[in-house]
């Protein structure tokens, strides 16, 4: 247990002495902020139009309007574009440098290690996500959003995070080169990402088990506002899948090496 | 401390290591001596821990690499051919993190860390960065590292490799200073550095065990054929017809004069018989000058030499 929690606490400040993190983050921020401007002004826009034709009102709804497509650019950003950048040196790096010699041969079992890895990378996206919590709060200085969407909104993205976040952990494990990893992490989350357009194209057993596979589909009842225990089931099944597969990676590592 | 039993390792095809067996005893400096591809890494990784035999057992300080694992990597120490090293990581910090995961009791962790520094005399690099220090340097801290949980076996893949030749001096003074309360394996592909290092020698090549024994017994065990050096002043035909004919003697070459009348011979015996004073008789007998008689033992150097071109040679 000792272990893990070194671990985690190591990888959690590797990455904020390197710069991988205030890029990432900053290129993430820059663009939230821009999508949220695009948001707030498309919104005044509707709202002066409105003023002028009042049964456009009814349709008014700050969450719906400026929050939820934030929360959906949010999602493609985050998950699709940061996680495999975020994951990609996990064990690729470890591999390059030689530093996986100490960790595999220290008495820490490789799930601890793979355990305590997938939190740092799971505190530092928390982080990242508290970041935008500007926007809502600049939200509520003029209005009243609800924040019961907002705060289910945020569970599915950690949700839908951490469960890219192990598919990016096993692409790591696959490899020593970076870029290769993040490149696998990419395709992979793409691939469930677009399950989401495959399950309208098909009928029957397959639509079922294509939207259910679909990562999307499941957090778009969390940004709705909707907490639903199968999407929740889903992801925590997810995210252990991830971390068992995994394990099994580095323990046949140990035997290819 | 440590035994080997008919450890053997494939990847797919290609076997790194066959059958190595040997043993090292607690307090022991072991050699493990090879050219490089010979399997001296791959049967390290198998004591470490990292990873598995394909067939064969090791037990490290009691305990099997394979089914308690965890128990046998708390007990060792080990210094990869590549120092593991976080290179945007501080001196002091990193320690501090190997203690942790190493399992170092928090209580002494401070204590542990302050103690290999001293140990390894990196005590004043404590918070530089590590990336920014020389190799030497370098790889005192992964000495360090290896030595922070206070483990009674250590293992070290070429700790000199890449060393200049003060740092080599320094690195083996410190793993020398290292043996009798820890038991430890040094692999090398330098020789004078294991016969300076090591009580024991084990010379591995293409996967398996070739020679295993002291250095000076590899030295005698392995004089195939013993060579005596002599200055005589004498005639070149009589001394070379007498040498010739004392016992034990295989063959004899003269090598040319070095001064007037004072020629050299190269007589060869068979190995593990002294005829030094029997040639000395037969020289002072006739009468002839006696100028130098010396023997040439083979170096460790040769030793490997023959081991490694011509495995058939010795099968200890």
């Amino acid at each position: 247990m000792r272990g893990m929690i070194a671990i985690w606490q190591r990888e959690l400040k590797a990455y904020f002495v390197s710069p991988i993190f205030y890029a990432v983050s900053t290129v993430f921020l820059v663009i939230m902020g821009l999508l949220f401007y695009f948001n707030v002004a498309g919104y005044l826009q509707y709202f002066m139009q409105a003023a002028q034709y009042p049964p456009m009102m009814e349709r008014i709804n700050i969450n719906e309007m400026i929050l939820r497509p934030l929360f959906s650019a949010m999602s493609f950003v985050a998950v699709l574009i940061l996680m495999p950048m975020l994951t990609m040196r996990l064990f690729a790096e470890e591999k390059k440098t030689g530093t996986i010699e100490l960790i595999l041969t220290s008495p820490v079992k490789d799930w601890q290690v793979i355990v305590g890895k997938f939190f740092a990378v799971l505190s530092l996206y928390a982080i990242m996500m508290a970041l935008t919590l500007i926007y809502p709060l600049i939200l509520t200085m003029y209005g009243q959003p609800d924040w019961a969407p907002i705060w289910l909104g945020y569970l599915g993205l950690l949700f839908m995070g951490a469960g890219v976040l192990t598919i990016g952990l096993f692409a790591s494990s696959l490899t020593e080169n970076q870029i290769v990893a993040a490149v696998i992490c990419f395709g992979a989350a793409l691939l469930l990402w677009l399950f989401d357009g495959t399950a309208d194209l098909v009928s029957g057993r397959w639509r079922e088990l294509f939207s259910y596979l679909s990562v999307l589909r499941h957090y778009e009842n969390f940004s709705k506002g909707v907490l639903d225990s199968t999407d929740v089931l889903f992801y925590l099944s997810f995210i252990c899948f991830g971390l068992f597969i995994t394990v099994r990676s580095l323990e046949s590592t140990r035997w290819r090496q | 401390m440590i035994e080997v039993r008919n450890l053997t390792k494939r990847y797919g095809d290609v076997t790194a290591i066959h059958d190595v067996t040997f043993d090292v005893n607690k307090g022991e400096i072991l050699g493990f001596l090879g050219p490089n591809a010979a399997g001296k890494t791959t049967t390290m990784r198998v004591l470490t821990c990292f990873m598995p035999a394909t067939a064969g057992t090791a037990r490290v300080a009691g305990y099997d690499v394979f089914q308690q694992s965890l128990e046998v990597r708390r007990r060792v120490g080990y210094l990869p051919e590549n120092a593991p090293l976080y290179m945007d990581m501080r001196v002091k910090p990193y320690l501090e993190f190997v203690a942790k995961i190493k399992g170092v009791d928090p209580r002494e962790r401070d204590k542990r860390v302050r103690r290999v520094m001293g140990i390894c005399a990196i005590e004043h690099v404590s918070d530089h960065i590590i990336g920014h220090l020389s190799k030497g340097y370098r790889q005192r801290v992964g000495l360090a590292q290896a030595l922070v949980h206070d483990p009674p076996v250590l293992i070290f893949d070429e700790p000199t490799n890449g060393l200049d030749p003060k740092q080599i001096i320094e690195v083996r003074e410190l793993i020398k200073s290292l043996a009798g309360d820890h038991t430890i394996i040094l692999s090398s592909h330098i020789l004078p550095e294991v016969s300076m290092t090591c009580q024991r020698v084990v010379i591995i090549n293409k996967g398996t065990v070739v020679a295993m024994d002291t250095p000076a017994n590899l030295n005698t065990k392995l004089k195939g054929s013993q060579t005596i050096i002599l200055q005589v002043k004498g005639p070149v035909k009589d001394v070379l017809t007498a040498l010739k004919a004392v016992d034990g003697v295989v063959e004899v070459k003269t090598k040319g004069s070095e001064r007037d009348s004072v020629w050299r011979y190269d007589v060869e015996s068979h190995p593990g018989q002294d005829i030094r004073e029997h040639l000395a008789a037969k020289v002072v007998q006739n009468n002839w000058g006696l100028m130098e008689l010396t023997t040439v033992g083979m170096s460790l150097e040769e030793i490997f030499l023959q081991l490694t071109t011509e495995e058939e040679g010795v099968q200890a």
